[in-house]
């Protein structure tokens, strides 16, 4: 591979400012003294301190937290067993439909994704003639069905991977077709099910518009908090949010590249090692 | 025997093909119902004909979806070619920094243009201090397509450098043998087998900027009305859910008619959400 010409570099660095702009004024403004989103006047910590006194924000994200655990779990338990399932059946009509139906809402526009399902929690909370349909637990099911199909999509192609003979031979040196499942399949396809509940899991955190539809007073995930607050003009507590979720992602993907760099320089050295 | 743990084994599917029935199959159908009923339950055209009176909002909506797709495949083709060239290391910390800005919830990331492009905002803050006047920018249709572009533009690199990846470099050493010179190599070698990538990045900008609410609220002001707008103040403001229900199901429709005609170009093997971790 050669190096980067200048003005590669210059495309480049101008294309990353372009990405960051917004993120860096924010997180500059979120140390402003004065309440302006947009004039800094001084250096102060007092919208952090704001933060962790406004109970409801405080509230809403914890919710998402366990939102996004409930999700995560959830969808990766329900994803695998499907992904199995999905793998075993034959090419033809049924797969082939059961794998567009799973996609759908990864092909949808997230909107009308939402409003289908509002559409069906607002038409049972009418057959069940209960008001307030709408909480936790709509939110929850919207929530694994839009991380299903990404679940399954990072476990498939590691199903494909393994050879079904591994499994045939752990059953035939006394395995029951669970242990071979369990000791055989699953660690092979963990990576994929690792990603993939990453992926619900972020993908539930940072959820609006599909939440935005299925969600009722009773319980505000974070996102929901923020768009009640900016239908209003923002004070800084809002940026200094963003600013520590930001930095905590920040830390995360720096330790999950770091492990991950590290996994493949121990691959790397034990295949050099077979070689010789 | 065999078959029969063949058997168990595609019941494990059983319980997310009863969620997948219940949760995404039925609320479409309900989009339907709702779509060609009234207030009361009663069968109609009513909303199917109503839609007329928001052409111009169709309308306007697919053209910023356009405008916004272009301008990110301009700006992120070059980009991810330039990134694929890279050695390895500066290739995975490129990434990173594409994907980075992802994870900023993305109403922030849009109410910070909003304070960036205001009149008294921070550029014309810049601009003003330099000696210059300042710019009218926000509530534009442009501030609404910087809005699309910004959100969406790592969705359109990341397709596309995967694709640039996989990219056979002695396919493109062969034709420069051949004697093809810089823009044929491009045109002729490279564009042709990154494709699929551009057809996933374009359906993956193009599907979120046409049904897109809160950057037109935000960057718009109001006065630049998308079809997302529209339904969501049918459920959220005016309740009016058959209405929301019949347009929802033209943007439905009206996006899988764009999704069949992409797919045609490439076949996508690993379009969507391959790439997003």
């Amino acid at each position: 591979m050669k190096k980067m010409s200048l003005p590669s570099k210059l495309y480049l660095a101008i294309v990353v400012l372009f990405l960051y702009l917004p993120i860096i004024m924010l997180m500059v403004l979120s140390f402003n003294a004065s309440n302006s989103t947009s004039v800094m006047s001084g250096f102060s910590l007092r919208w952090y301190v704001e933060l962790f006194k406004d109970e409801a924000t405080i509230q809403a994200f914890y919710n998402t937290l366990v939102l996004a655990v409930f999700t995560a779990v959830t969808s990766t338990f329900i994803g695998t067993l499907a992904a199995v399932g999905i793998d075993k059946m034959k090419k033809g009509f049924w797969k082939t439909s059961l794998t567009t139906i799973t996609n759908i809402p990864m092909m949808n526009p997230e909107i009308v994704t939402g409003v289908s399902m509002m559409l069906l929690f607002v038409f049972i909370g009418s057959v069940l003639k209960v008001n307030g349909i709408l909480g936790f637990w709509t939110l929850f099911i919207a929530h694994v069905t839009f991380s299903l199909p990404y679940v399954i999509l990072n476990i498939m192609p590691k199903l494909k991977q393994t050879d079904v003979h591994i499994s045939e031979a752990a059953q035939d040196l006394g395995c029951t077709k669970l242990q071979a499942f369990l000791k055989v399949v699953l660690p092979a396809i963990r990576p994929g099910i690792i990603a993939g509940f990453i992926m619900a899991f972020t993908l539930s955190l940072d959820d609006f518009i599909i939440s935005y539809f299925v969600s009722g007073p009773k319980f505000q995930t974070l996102p929901i908090r923020i768009f009640s607050m900016t239908k209003k003009r923002v004070t800084p507590d809002m940026y200094a949010l963003s600013t520590l979720i930001f930095v905590a992602i920040l830390i995360l993907l720096v330790c999950v590249n770091i492990f991950q760099s590290k996994n493949d320089n121990s691959k790397l050295s034990s295949k050099k090692g077979a070689k010789k | 025997m065999k078959n029969k743990s063949a058997l168990t084994q595609k019941l494990c599917a059983s319980p997310h093909i009863v969620w997948s029935a219940i949760f995404i199959v039925v609320p479409l159908i309900m989009v339907l119902y709702y779509a060609f009923t009234d207030a009361n339950g009663a069968f109609t055209f009513e909303n199917i004909l109503r839609l007329g009176d928001y052409t111009t909002t169709f309308l306007r909506s697919i053209w910023y979806g356009i405008v916004a797709t272009v301008i990110c495949l301009i700006i992120a083709y070059p980009l991810a070619y330039i990134i694929a060239q890279s050695k390895a290391r500066v290739q995975s910390t490129m990434v990173m920094l594409v994907m980075i800005p992802m994870w900023m919830n993305f109403l922030l990331r849009t109410y910070a243009w909003m304070t960036l492009l205001e009149d008294n905002g921070v550029i014309n803050g810049i601009i003003t201090k330099l000696g210059f006047d300042g710019v009218h920018m926000i509530n534009t249709s442009g501030a609404v397509i910087l809005g699309m572009v910004y959100n969406f533009l790592p969705y359109m690199i990341l397709p596309i450098y995967t694709v640039m990846t996989k990219l056979d470099r002695s396919l493109i050493e062969a034709a420069q043998d051949l004697g093809a010179n810089k823009v044929c190599v491009i045109k002729d070698v490279v564009f042709p087998s990154t494709l699929s990538g551009v057809v996933s990045g374009i359906t993956m900008v193009f599907v979120p900027s046409v049904s897109t609410f809160y950057i037109s609220q935000k960057l718009g002001g109001g006065s630049f009305a998308l079809i997302g707008d529209i339904i969501e103040m049918q459920f959220q403001v005016s309740n009016n859910f058959n209405f929301g229900a019949a347009l929802s199901l033209v943007l439905m429709v009206l996006i899988l008619i764009c999704m069949a005609v992409m797919n045609r170009f490439g076949d996508d093997e690993n379009a969507a959400g391959g790439m997003m971790i």
